[in-house]
């Protein structure tokens, strides 16, 4: 399945400037310190980066840990959490991202059933 | 969860203060110190004020910092909310006494992918805590979690992290939870925290609402375990406590007039005990109010204040009324030994009027409190709120040896005994206003039904209103009844006319009586003559035939003498 496809789709029905499937896409990954859950959480999301959207992501890791402010200025809740900060609507995911199939309909991947 | 785990020798648990007034006292002492307290109750029955109070109270009077983990509302909602209360949050924020961190979850946002936890949370409460090293701790109300994440067993577990952990941190804390069906909180969140559960309660009867509050557990220490009344003011929460006050009281042997002399003199000669309670009850119209008034006039006599709670009629009716029986209370009002409140009982629920009357009577600081009439709270049912509050009333007040005063209307087909309000128990001194209807006419009677402490006449007086107050006069007691008004004055009068008949009679009889004497007299007198006629002519007859049989005697001898002769 095509990445592109989603994307076109979802941006113009909410209105938003149609976004090249050339964009990047900026994921954000909190995690707490190197657990296993934040650990395997990188791990899944690198793998479904490389095979989805390879060359146009970035992520960048967070641990709260470090910087605890963020926690509130972000709103972060559960761990770990990824955000999809682009292409815009900013979208959520929580848990350890091991169910793939829903890892890809939350970052709007795959549509929903 | 046992509450009955019985710890021997255990030392009381350190407690925490929250500053919440009447909280303290039930809870003896506050909340348990550095461990969490589960407060639950419905929607809109003060969760989020009690636990709002808690942080301000903290910060302000405790000097303990504490933090707001809200879930269902803003930090700007929060401050709005509870600025009526005096509480000013963004002070507090800006002074780092408090820190408030909003949560937003919203379920539809967010998809799950597999393990996670709320390490977040954990994360964000350790940095608020640690920001303004806070002593306490609100999480309000962390069911929402349920409603905002999916997979229930992880949250179960990591709530069950989170208690553990807040005991760790030593910090006092109080998570809110809302009413489930069978269960404390919808969540069961109650077998999480096994130290202190608070159980709120917002109930509407006869369209007043009443806040309660009570304790359902307290592991390790003495707590009081009724419902206990609660009200939000402009000052917040306001705890009630029915009993705690205690039968501690002292007393004092003072007396203090009515403002009745004869009255006065029904009660031993001296009147009331200053700081007993005293009840009039009575029918309609039988000038319950005018003996309220005399005891204010007499009162602010002695240089003492009188607080008078009207709860009929406006302060400006009062003083007119009053007027007609010749007291003036304007000048009273003016030199402010007098103060009129005058409330309706409908306004709010009855909690809220109990705590505006102990407001006002401790900024008034009066020597007498007078409710007129105090049944007027009555509705429907609420008879053991009634009892209660003017339990609480009277204890409040005999603990300020502040005489109190309450006048009941007796409605027409009930005993007069018996008070609508059950408070007989509670009062030292019962007078009882009748009507007393005979003739055609309608007056008033009073008598003492009885006075604790002091020998009391047992007497039913008559009781007249004039323009010079109110008079006691002693009614008719004799065979036809209690008589009063005109019905007393004919029967004096019928009295007198009877005694008179009387008199005359007993004069008639004693005329007649000698006369009868003076019949007996001539009787025995005349039958006397006859017989001394009788007799006189009997002896004159007796007299004649004496001499004739002496004459015959006579004759036979000389006749005998004469034929001798010739033989």
């Amino acid at each position: 399945m095509n990445a592109k496809k989603p994307v076109s789709k979802i941006a113009p029905s909410i209105g938003l400037k149609v976004q090249p499937e050339s964009d990047k896409w900026i994921l954000r990954l909190y995690v707490a310190g190197q657990t296993n859950k934040s650990l395997t959480a990188f791990e899944n999301l690198k793998r479904i980066c490389e095979e989805r959207l390879k060359n146009k992501y970035t992520i960048e890791v967070i641990d709260l840990l470090v910087n605890p402010k963020l926690g509130r200025e972000h709103q972060i809740f559960a761990l770990p959490t990824l955000v999809r900060k682009l292409p815009v609507p900013v979208r959520r995911i929580i848990g350890d991202l091991s169910n793939t199939e829903r890892v890809l309909i939350g970052l709007d991947l795959k549509p929903h059933k | 969860m046992t509450l009955t785990k019985s710890q021997p020798k255990r030392r009381l648990l350190p407690k925490s203060l929250t500053g919440i007034q009447g909280l303290d006292e039930i809870t003896s002492g506050g909340l348990p110190k550095e461990r969490p307290t589960l407060i639950c109750g419905n929607a809109g029955c003060g969760k989020t004020l009690l636990a709002m109070e808690f942080l301000v109270r903290g910060a302000t009077i405790y000097n303990e910092p504490g933090v707001f983990i809200a879930f269902e509302e803003t930090e700007q909602e929060l401050s709005e909310n509870v600025a009526s209360l005096g509480f000013d949050l963004e002070n507090l924020i800006k002074e780092k006494k408090l820190f408030i961190d909003h949560i937003h979850l919203e379920l539809s946002e967010i998809e799950e992918t597999g393990e996670y936890d709320l390490e977040g949370l954990f994360i964000r409460l350790n940095h608020a805590i640690d920001s303004i090293g806070a002593k306490r701790v609100v999480i309000d109300t962390i069911e929402s979690i349920f409603a905002g994440l999916p997979n229930p067993s992880i949250l179960r577990a990591e709530l069950r992290r989170l208690f553990r952990w807040l005991k760790d941190k030593k910090v006092t804390a109080i998570i809110t939870g809302e009413r489930g069906d069978s269960t404390l909180t919808r969540q069961g969140l109650e077998e999480y925290v096994s130290d202190c559960v608070i159980i709120l309660d917002h109930r509407v009867t006869e369209q007043t609402s009443t806040r309660r509050m009570r304790i359902v557990k307290y592991r390790g220490t003495l707590h009081g375990t009724n419902e206990y009344p609660f009200l939000i003011d402009e000052n917040g929460i306001s705890v009630l406590p029915i009993t705690s006050l205690g039968l501690t009281h002292g007393v004092t042997s003072e007396r203090i007039s009515s403002g009745i002399k004869e009255l006065d003199s029904m009660l031993g000669g001296k009147g009331y005990f200053r700081g007993s309670s005293v009840l009039v009850s009575g029918t309609a119209g039988t000038g319950k109010s005018s003996l309220a008034a005399h005891f204010v006039s007499a009162t602010c006599k002695r240089e003492e204040r009188a607080l008078y709670f009207s709860l009929e009629e406006s302060p400006a009716q009062i003083i007119r009324n009053m007027n007609s029986i010749g007291i003036d209370l304007e000048p009273l009002l003016k030199k402010e030994k007098l103060l009129f409140h005058a409330m309706r009982p409908t306004f709010t629920g009855l909690e809220m009027h109990l705590a505006t009357m102990l407001k006002i009577i401790k900024e008034f600081q009066p020597s007498a409190v007078i409710v007129d009439p105090l049944n007027s709270f009555i509705s429907a049912d609420n008879s053991v709120e009634i009892k209660s509050l003017a339990m609480r009333l009277i204890d409040y007040l005999k603990l300020q040896h502040i005489t109190a005063f309450f006048t009941t209307l007796t409605s027409g087909g009930a005993s007069l005994e018996h008070t609508d309000v059950f408070i007989s128990s509670l009062i030292d001194t019962w007078l009882l206003l009748r009507d007393i209807e005979l003739g055609g006419e309608r007056n008033r009677g009073l008598y003492v039904l009885k006075s604790r402490g002091m020998a009391h006449s047992n007497q039913i007086r008559e009781f007249l209103l004039t323009d010079n107050g109110i008079i006691l006069q002693d009614v008719y007691v004799g065979m036809e009844g209690v008589l009063t008004g005109s019905a007393r004055v004919a029967q004096e009068a019928k009295d007198s006319s009877d005694m008179l008949m009387h008199k005359q009679l007993v004069e008639q009889k004693k005329l007649l009586l000698e006369r009868k004497r003076k019949n007996l007299k001539a009787q025995i007198a005349s039958l006397q003559a006859e017989f001394e006629a009788d007799e006189a002519e009997s002896l004159k007859l007796i007299g004649i035939e004496e001499t004739r049989i002496a004459n015959i005697a006579k004759d036979r001898k000389v006749m005998a003498t004469s034929r001798k002769s010739k033989k």
